[in-house]
């Protein structure tokens, strides 16, 4: 099966390096890493900004642009996080804490340079973990009828809302809101109606692009104007000033190592958001140090082991996306939203069907991990002076890209209207601490919950009692079962605490609250 | 009114927020048909996300703080600003629709620079121009989007 897994390789790099799908993985590359460093602006506007212009193209250079922009993204936004503090994509927010401070003793150079080798380290690892583990994983996703995948998918929502960052109740309370804005639209099994206002334009549902540059673009730019000015600082990098010492490599192999570890043990869980993955592996390395009090103050190992984990995740949580069709974070129910518009219905099938879409996916991750450290290594003093684009010419802009990019998706003037009306609700919600991602997982995943939980109805008769009878499903029940008495119990033990001494509670959710934004 | 916000915390009107989306959905997904278990019809699936998303709120509501944490003072709420974002994309359907592709591009960047205090007139003028050339020569040109340059009516 192994050398199975290496043939089906080898004609994904032949599929990966036609000169085609090269160049639309490499603009992919390039384009990521530009606006990931760009202030402001993360993997999330990035994908959705561009996903317009996939809709024209074949299925696979499109994806394999959209995965580039995705790790592109993520390169970029490091940048900004460690030479100025700036976290622009929440996972970086973990990578700041070590990173800034680096800076500011002037080795953000080196900083850039462990950052740069650890994901790629990362990466690497996360695509071999992908290649042995997918085959593996199909096997087993065979035997996934509806009940089953309701049952996952049911896990992954809970998983996201209860793990993303403000309270639990909040995130469950948005993921809830994303799911019924994804049945927004004609019902497909009955054609009725449903949520539209009488309004013909949302027959077909609320447009995904509309609604992730509203929450992620509109929404930011409501409420960074005129609180973002002139980001940039004089640093000045050069490429010398990025390769560490040989002691600082060794600082950082290990840490670098149980953060991939890390990543890749929760890229393999759906729902868990890569948010809370860097900030474990933060917690682990901080936990496991001889020296904790230098956290915080310039710790490479702080910075190495996050980015590793955050990269490890990236890659690893293309597996249950590809081949169960459940998104780990909101960039990845994006991906998938790509997928399915260019009618690639994700789940175990995609890897037998679509073997040139899914190996040449993988074959293209590892070559635009080499094409990023070849771009950021020569090219880092342009991305410094990228950093320095004042806020008042990039925001407006940026809604110029959003409303032309909106309108080219349907041609449709209405759904530029969505953005301002997306927009406006993200910031409302955002004013009142609710997290915003677990909407975009839910939108996503809403028609697809739905739909498996009728189709396991039809099948059952009616007797809710299938999804205890069928182990795989039950076993998922159980863990969204105990996830929830987890919460409760959490909950009860803050309250009653909170009530009789102000104690702090060291709860993860809130411990992320404090580190994000 | 603005008193009355100010002594509820977010978690109030948070929790308080989600009971009315989840009443409204609930409300709303019992006018379509119900089916039965067996044959799940389209309201059940609204339905119940609205009925769930009430105890939510409720519990967000009750169990949240019930004063604002009043030790900093919130930000400032940055009316130009927001105005201006909205109006920009407001700007470029009226005028998508009535005006053609240049026009629009022109009105969503300047109206929006104009929202950043930082921002002249002039600097305003020349980034509305420089997005008409891109909307022209990337999007028009290159990209061949269908959306006519000038239009009247």
């Amino acid at each position: 099966m192994i050398a199975q897994a290496c043939l089906d390789l080898l004609q994904g790099f032949g599929v990966a390096l036609q000169p085609h799908n090269l160049m639309w993985s490499f603009f992919g590359v390039l384009i990521g890493n530009l606006i990931g460093v760009l202030p402001g602006m993360g993997a999330l506007s990035a994908i959705s900004m561009l996903l317009p212009l996939t809709y024209t193209m074949h299925a696979v250079p499109a994806i394999l642009m959209l995965a580039g922009i995705f790790y592109g993204s993520q390169y970029g936004g490091a940048i900004g996080a460690i030479l100025l503090n700036l976290p622009c994509h929440p996972p970086h927010a973990v990578t700041c804490l070590d990173g800034y401070p680096l800076t500011r003793k002037g080795k953000g150079g080196t900083a850039l340079g462990i950052t740069m080798i650890s994901s790629f380290f990362a990466a690497s690892v996360g695509i071999v973990v992908m290649i042995f583990a997918s085959p593996l994983l199909v096997k087993i996703a065979f035997k996934f009828g509806p009940p089953e995948i309701f049952s996952i998918m049911l896990l992954g929502l809970l998983a996201g809302g209860t793990m993303s960052r403000g309270s639990p109740l909040r995130g469950v309370a948005m993921t809830i809101f994303g799911l019924l804005l994804g049945g927004v639209g004609t019902d497909v099994n009955s054609g009725v109606m449903r949520f539209t206002f009488g309004s013909p334009d949302l027959a077909d549902g609320v447009e995904l692009v509309a609604l992730a540059l509203g929450f992620y673009g509109v929404t930011e730019f409501l409420r960074n104007v005129n609180r973002m000015h002139t980001v940039g600082g004089d640093t000045r990098l050069r490429m010398r000033d990025m390769r560490p010492s040989k002691a600082e490599l060794k600082q950082a192999f290990w840490p670098m190592v149980r953060g991939t570890a890390v990543g890749t043990l929760f890229g393999a869980m759906p729902g868990t958001g890569p948010t809370i993955t860097t900030f474990l592996a933060y917690a682990l390395e901080r936990r496991l140090s001889k020296h904790p009090e230098r956290f915080g103050k310039g710790a490479i190992e702080g910075v190495a082991s996050p980015e590793a984990a955050s990269h490890a995740k990236t890659q690893v949580d293309f597996i249950p996306t590809m081949s169960l069709g459940i998104p780990g974070d909101a960039v990845m129910a994006l991906i998938l939203g790509a997928l399915l518009i260019h009618g690639i219905q994700p789940g175990p099938q995609l890897i037998t069907e679509h073997q040139d879409l899914f190996w040449g996916l993988i074959a293209s991750f590892w070559i635009g991990n080499v094409l990023l450290v070849l771009l950021n290594v020569p090219m880092i003093g342009v991305w410094v002076k990228l950093l320095r684009v004042p806020y008042r010419f990039l925001f407006p802009s940026a809604l110029f890209f959003i409303a032309v990019g909106v309108y080219s998706t349907n041609n449709s003037l209405f759904q530029v209207g969505e953005v301002v009306v997306f927009g406006l609700i993200g910031a409302l919600l955002v004013a009142l601490e609710f997290p915003v991602s677990p909407i975009l997982l839910g939108y996503v995943l809403g028609p697809m919950v739905e739909e498996n939980f009728r189709r396991s109805m039809l099948l059952a008769r009616g007797n809710l009692a299938i999804f205890v009878d069928r182990p795989i499903a039950c076993g998922f029940l159980v863990v969204c079962a105990l996830l929830i008495a987890a919460q409760v119990f959490f909950a009860i033990r803050s309250w009653s605490g909170r009530r009789g001494s102000i104690r702090e509670r060291v709860g993860l959710p809130e411990a992320l609250a404090a580190s994000d934004d | 009114m603005h008193r009355l916000l100010e002594r509820c915390g977010n978690d109030v009107l948070g929790g308080a927020l989600m009971v009315i989306v989840g009443l409204g959905a609930w409300l709303q997904g019992m006018t379509y048909s119900m089916g039965a278990l067996a044959a799940p019809g389209p309201g059940l699936f609204p339905a119940v996300l609205g009925f769930l998303l009430m105890p939510i709120g409720l519990a967000m509501a009750v169990f949240g703080k019930r004063a604002p944490a009043r030790n900093e003072a919130g930000p400032r709420p940055e009316w130009r600003g927001w105005f201006c974002i909205v109006a920009s994309i407001v700007a470029f359907i009226v005028l998508g629709s009535h005006g053609g592709l240049v026009p629009a591009s022109f009105a969503v960047a300047f109206i929006a620079a104009l929202g950043d205090r930082d921002n002249t007139l002039v600097s305003a003028l020349l980034l509305g121009v420089a997005m008409a050339v891109v909307a022209v020569v990337v999007f028009w040109w290159l990209l061949q989007l269908q959306f006519p340059l000038f239009q009247w009516g």
